[in-house]
């Protein structure tokens, strides 16, 4: 090629950002609650991974001669109804939590937005299929929802799973359309259509990293809703069944204590209220999240 | 877009042309649903027939039971006589309570209207004062630490603000009673005391959920070039968002009303059965329980007609406020 | 009060905008000018320039985030920027009023005009609901508003852009105010509302005898207005001076740029190649399009009705219509888009399928698309190498280093740096996002180019430099374009033949030697008579159109679509017929009930425009 006269332009070209200077940037520009949301956020992720791990007890062992003992050396939670250690209990019941509501969010989140991509690029009939079919789905109240279907199918933890995926797929449908049925319109968009493109490249390379924005923080909002129906589900002794247990069913078997202002009690629900009080302040916080279209919980 | 003189049509047919449309697609949306509600149903293991005679039964004795209750019927025969039993406001009889669904729900829906009344009638001015407050002082630490007590609200789960308010005003100060009480005959001040903190609870919930959604209407218009208009014109910012912003934030704060308060009959599960409330929802969760499908349709669907009735009356909302769609 | 002279004085003004880190950057810097009383100002510069900015400024207020820095504002003996909050407010919209640019967004949508218009004084005790009524419908009379006592009752949705703008300016005078700032009053209007509302603008400011601050880009409006031009650049002052100084003997080498820049020249404009034989590259065949059911080949909307047009090889085809002209539409319908709901669409003697998916690839890659707006028309995800590299390895299967080379040669060819192709779109400047937008379409290897106002959303200096690139390399590439634009003298200057749309009709259609004279078709006359130019005077000069009256009976479908504008329509005969297509002399088609002699008598005081 013949060279170019060297312009303005290109004395301003920066030097390839790398990841590690990305990531700096972009906490630089996160406001202090920002901050606090995201620590509390990989907090919760890494002990919902590695609970099991730091745990001092076993987490059915009845360690304590005391029951709903307060802070101590060797239980820094207290013991529960049954003298069991309320921190490794608390640890197991995070993994419990913070993994079906992750895996169910990513779910309905992944599906939702594959349903609007695909009812956004084929023709007119599959959104309107699509969309009714999403429309009845969401006149259904969530939690009525998840309570007819734990009473048709039970509540195993993958039907948990599935349950809570499929209560929240059509409210992420409902954003995700609205993006990419937007962002179709856009000019660029066109003209991809008028060069002969066809439909999966235009939902995916075209359409797709345009929403990932606003369909994560999304996607973070259904994680706080997964997580609060599945503890409200485990309160009701509808959700996680022993001898299993997430945080709500903590919640839920430490009710007597109560009256004491137990640990084994407040710890799980702080715990609760922490996690999802730190995905809403990030998301919160997260620059140019546009126009936060919120479902109902 | 066609110019045309709107003037020419007549402005009150068009929006109630609208308005139809809208009803009719509720109602196709309710079929639907029902439809959905029934198959859900339908999957069950075991039927009613199996839950009533207990595991001791001879299958030959379920089997004619089956046949009395018309469950060896095909599945869309059976979905149109249970329709039509809805729909005549006879949906079948409870198996657990061993009376018609009707009466069973007769006994408890007008608890949950009234717990939800209530809610709303502390819940929406509280969330509109908040929203457009936080609107008004837009960044300023009010707007902030508003912000922060929404945000929280809306994160927490239920059950830790009601068993902290049990914990607090019945356990610690004593000033309130830690069920609800249903009955003829109490006095007004007995009442109040019991439902305060079930109102309490819910309203926290929905309150937050409104002020957002209110904040974030009003914010919303106000970086529209009309807003910068009228402060040109040397009006006060809070003529500009009472007279301005509102009229046109009317339907996203609306709808938002509308989605809170559908929240107030389902989503009070929790809140009915840690106060022990006799309401509607946890009559669904004793359904789900003990499997007595009959009353769980019913109670799904009478949710569902909450949600419709309640959309549609923020869509008619929606539509009145808006010059262009009333026909104007 | 000051001075008789300088009734406002802006006095070293500082306007800060905030940047990255917390720091500020000046977006105005020591702008120093002064307004007697009376007079028309107006401050000239194309984006960026700071203009609105410091008309802000001189009611106290700036934009989101941005800071009146430093300096002074005086209008009469008050000083703007010392007042507090609630004395700005006594000063807003009472002594000092504005006139937005967008007036369809600037009044609230769901409040009627009257209210809007009446609020800020009746709100102050100025005077009473029922008086300041009928002094707005007084005021609405004086702007030859139609229907002045109904029209307040009605809302934004039910008015057009030219009755919005003059109802706003009526707002503003309604509390008598000392200095009326009009931002760009005019620049969302179509050309032939801007002269009505000019016209308007003028006679009522002067009648209240107020000072006027008028923003604009446009050097010929503001020929028309102003007394005084002020021509900003980044911030500064590039010149200050008397209208006439400053149009006639401009002093500054940029305002000279911009001047030049505002007369599209015609010379790069290749010669038109010899006739051919061969079938046109593209013929449109009694076209119609709209959106709706469509019924016996006419859709519920109809947005484009029997258009016939073609192109020849290596020509360029102006389009030329109002908004709402179907000219977009146009170039959708060509390119796949929109399905027409009759009519055939020819390439190469070749019918195209109506859809996309009845086209072949061959046939996609011969046409391209340019969009108007490149800030929509790029996707922000990609980089400049992949928008680019798309259409190659999609249309020519090229990859690696055989796409690189040629993105590089494409970045070239648009005059665009090497170094651009690993950038986002986000980070590049209007003009060379367009020349990207250009490149993607010639990375196809296309015979045909369909450009929608491809210049329309650029400052006038930078788009002159895009049309000088798209006559070059129509004549480097052999190219054809389709020429879309609202703006007859652009398209004048670089199409060799020119249709003129109207409301979805083809009013006119000819080489473009035909549209330099008398006669053409009512409209093109209309269309051609209202671009005003760029001398003092011109406004007055130029008769008042004869507002014909409204129609007697509601328009049919098949009669001409200018009927109820039209001076020249005869009753009993345009109102009840069809128009038939005539040809005139210098090859002009037109679709009109006059003919040639009859248009030329008609027509006969209009000057010849252009020297072809």
């Amino acid at each position: 090629m013949t060279p170019t006269v060297p312009l303005r332009e290109e004395s301003m070209l920066k030097p390839a950002s790398t990841a590690a200077s990305r990531v700096r940037h972009w906490l630089s520009g996160l406001p202090t609650s920002g901050r606090v949301g995201l620590a509390l956020v990989v907090l919760w992720l890494v002990l919902g991974a590695a609970g099991p791990l730091l745990a001092p007890y076993d987490v059915g062992a009845f360690v304590s001669p005391e029951v709903f003992d307060s802070m101590s050396a060797q239980h820094w939670l207290g013991s529960d109804y049954l003298g069991r250690d309320v921190l490794s209990r608390l640890l197991s019941g995070a993994q419990y939590t913070v993994g079906l509501a992750l895996a169910s969010a990513l779910l309905a989140s992944a599906t939702g937005a594959g349903l609007a991509l695909t009812a956004t690029v084929c023709p007119r009939w599959v959104d309107e299929v699509i969309s009714r079919f999403m429309d009845t789905l969401i006149s259904i109240p969530s939690k009525v929802f998840a309570l007819v279907l734990v009473a048709a199918f039970g509540s195993s933890l993958t039907l948990l799973l599935l349950i809570a995926a499929a209560t929240y797929t059509p409210g992420a449908f409902r954003i995700a359309r609205a993006l990419a049925i937007n962002l179709n319109q856009m000019d660029y968009v066109q003209v991809a259509y008028a060069r002969g493109e066809g439909r999966l490249y235009i939902a995916a390379a075209e359409i797709m990293p345009n929403m990932i924005h606003p369909v994560l923080a999304d996607f973070g909002l259904r994680f706080v809703f997964i997580v609060l129906l599945l503890s409200g589900l485990s309160f009701l002794g509808l959700g996680v069944q022993p001898p299993n247990a997430d945080l709500g069913s903590l919640v839920r078997e430490n009710i007597s204590g109560l009256g004491d202002g137990a640990l084994a009690i407040l710890a799980p629900a702080m715990a609760i209220a922490t996690l999802t009080i730190g995905v809403n302040l990030l998301i919160d916080a997260l620059p140019g999240r546009g126009r936060r279209i919120t479902g109902g919980r | 877009m066609a110019h045309g003189s709107p003037r020419n049509r007549s402005g009150i047919a068009a929006a109630g042309r609208l308005i139809l449309r809208r009803l009719g697609s509720a109602l196709l949306t309710l079929l639907l649903v029902s439809l959905v509600v029934f198959t859900i149903s339908a999957l069950l293991p075991g039927d009613a027939a199996e839950e009533t005679l207990g595991q001791s039964a001879t299958p030959e004795a379920v089997a004619a039971l089956r046949h009395q209750m018309g469950l060896d019927q095909p599945a869309h025969l059976r979905y149109v006589r249970w329709l039509g039993g809805m729909i005549k406001g006879d949906p079948g009889q409870s198996l657990v309570a061993n009376m018609p669904v009707g009466q069973v729900i007769a006994g408890r829906l007008p608890n949950s209207l009234t717990l939800a009344g209530l809610t709303a009638a502390v819940a929406i001015p509280l969330a509109l004062a908040i929203g457009i407050l936080s609107a008004l002082y837009r960044d300023t630490g009010l707007d902030r630490a508003l912000n922060l007590m929404t945000l929280g609200m809306v994160a927490v789960p239920e059950f830790l603000v009601a068993t902290i308010a049990v914990l607090v005003f019945s356990v610690t100060l004593r000033w309130l009673p830690s069920i609800t009480v249903v009955r003829e005959g109490i006095g007004w001040a007995e009442m109040l005391r019991g439902y305060a903190m079930p109102v309490m609870t819910l309203a926290c919930v929905t309150v937050a959920q409104m002020a957002r959604m209110t904040r974030a209407a009003v914010i919303d218009q106000l970086s529209r070039p009309y807003v910068e208009m009228a402060l040109l014109k040397g009006l006060s910012p809070s003529r500009v968002v009472l007279v301005h912003v509102l009229p046109n934030a009317v339907a996203p704060i609306v709808n938002a009303m509308a989605l809170s308060l559908s929240y107030l009959l389902g989503g009070a599960v929790i809140v009915e059965t840690i106060f022990n409330y006799p309401g509607i929802a946890s009559l669904m969760v004793n359904a789900v329980t003990s499997r007595d499908m009959p009353l769980l349709q019913a109670c799904a669907m009478i949710f569902c007609v909450a949600y419709l009735l309640l959309m549609l009356a923020a869509d008619v909302c929606a539509i009145l406020a808006n010059p262009r769609l009333r026909g104007q | 009060m000051g001075a008789a002279q300088d009734h406002v004085q802006v006095s070293g003004l500082r306007i800060t905008a905030p940047a990255a880190g917390g720091q500020e950057t000046p977006i105005v810097n020591d702008v120093d000018f002064t307004i007697p009383k009376g007079q028309v100002l107006a401050l000239i510069g194309e984006s960026g320039s700071g203009k609105t900015s410091i008309a802000l400024a001189l009611m106290g207020y700036a934009r989101g985030g941005c800071r009146l820095a430093g300096g002074g504002v005086r209008v009469g003996d008050t000083e703007i920027l010392t007042l507090d909050a609630s004395q700005l407010r006594t000063v807003r919209g009472n002594r000092i009023a504005y006139v937005a640019q967008s007036a369809a967004s600037a009044f609230n949508p769901s409040r009627t005009i009257m209210d809007q218009v009446v609020e800020a004084a009746v709100g102050r005790g100025l005077i009473s609901r029922p008086a300041a009524e009928a002094k707005a419908m007084g005021l609405f009379r004086a702007l030859a508003l139609p229907e002045p006592e109904a029209i307040g009752g009605r809302y934004v949705h039910q008015l057009s852009g030219g009755q919005l703008q003059r109802l706003m300016a009526a707002m503003a005078l309604m509390t008598d105010p000392e200095l009326v700032i009009l931002d760009e009053p005019t620049t969302a209007l179509d050309v032939t509302t801007q002269i009505d509302v000019l016209r308007a603008f003028k006679r009522v400011v002067r009648q209240q005898g107020a000072t006027a601050l008028y923003v604009s880009h446009d050097l010929a409006v503001v020929a028309q207005v102003a007394d005084r031009i002020v021509v900003l650049q980044r911030g500064r002052v590039r010149e200050a001076g008397d209208a006439s100084q400053v149009l006639e003997k401009p002093a500054d080498i940029y305002t000279r740029t911009l001047m030049a820049a505002a007369r599209p020249s015609t010379q790069a404009r290749p010669h038109r190649p010899a006739p051919q034989q061969a079938p046109p590259l593209l013929e449109v065949r009694g076209l119609t399009a709209g959106y709706g059911r469509v019924e016996a080949g006419v859709p519920k909307i109809p947005v484009l009705r029997d258009v016939t047009l073609s192109i020849t090889k290596g020509t360029t085809l102006g389009v030329i219509g109002e908004s709402g002209s179907g000219k977009s539409t146009l170039a959708r319908v060509i390119a796949g888009l929109v399905a027409p709901a009759s009519g055939q669409v020819l390439f190469q003697g070749q019918p195209l399928a109506p859809t996309l998916s009845g086209r072949t690839r061959e046939q996609f890659q011969r046409i391209q698309l340019v969009f108007q707006n490149a800030d929509t028309a790029l996707n922000p995800a990609h980089t400049v190498s992949r928008i680019l590299g798309r259409p190659l390895a999609f249309y020519h299967g090229m990859d690696g280093r055989a796409r690189n080379r040629r993105v590089a040669e494409l970045l070239d060819l648009t005059q665009l740096p090497a170094g651009l192709a690993d950038r986002h779109c986000g980070e590049l400047s209007g003009g060379q996002k367009q020349r990207v937008n250009l490149a993607r379409a010639l990375a196809a290897d296309p015979h045909l180019i369909l450009c929608d106002e491809v210049t329309s959303a650029l400052d006038t200096v930078v788009g002159a430099a895009i049309l000088d690139l798209l006559a070059e390399l129509r004549r480097e590439l052999d190219l054809s374009y389709l020429f879309i634009s609202h703006d007859i003298s652009t398209v004048r200057a670089i199409c060799d033949d020119i249709a003129v749309l109207y409301a979805g009709q083809k009013v006119e259609m000819g080489p473009r030697n035909g549209f330099g004279d008398a006669p053409v078709h009512p409209y093109t006359d209309l269309l051609i008579g209202s671009v005003p130019e760029m001398r003092r005077g011109w406004l007055e000069e130029k008769e008042m159109a004869a507002t014909p009256p409204p129609l007697a009976t509601a328009q049919s479908a098949n009669l001409c679509r200018f009927l109820p504008r039209c001076a020249a329509r005869v009753e009993g005969l345009c109102d009840r017929l069809p128009p038939p297509r005539i040809v005139l002399g210098g090859g002009n088609e037109l679709l009109c009930h006059h003919d040639g002699q009859a248009l030329q008598h008609l027509q006969r005081g209009r000057q010849s425009a252009v020297s072809p």
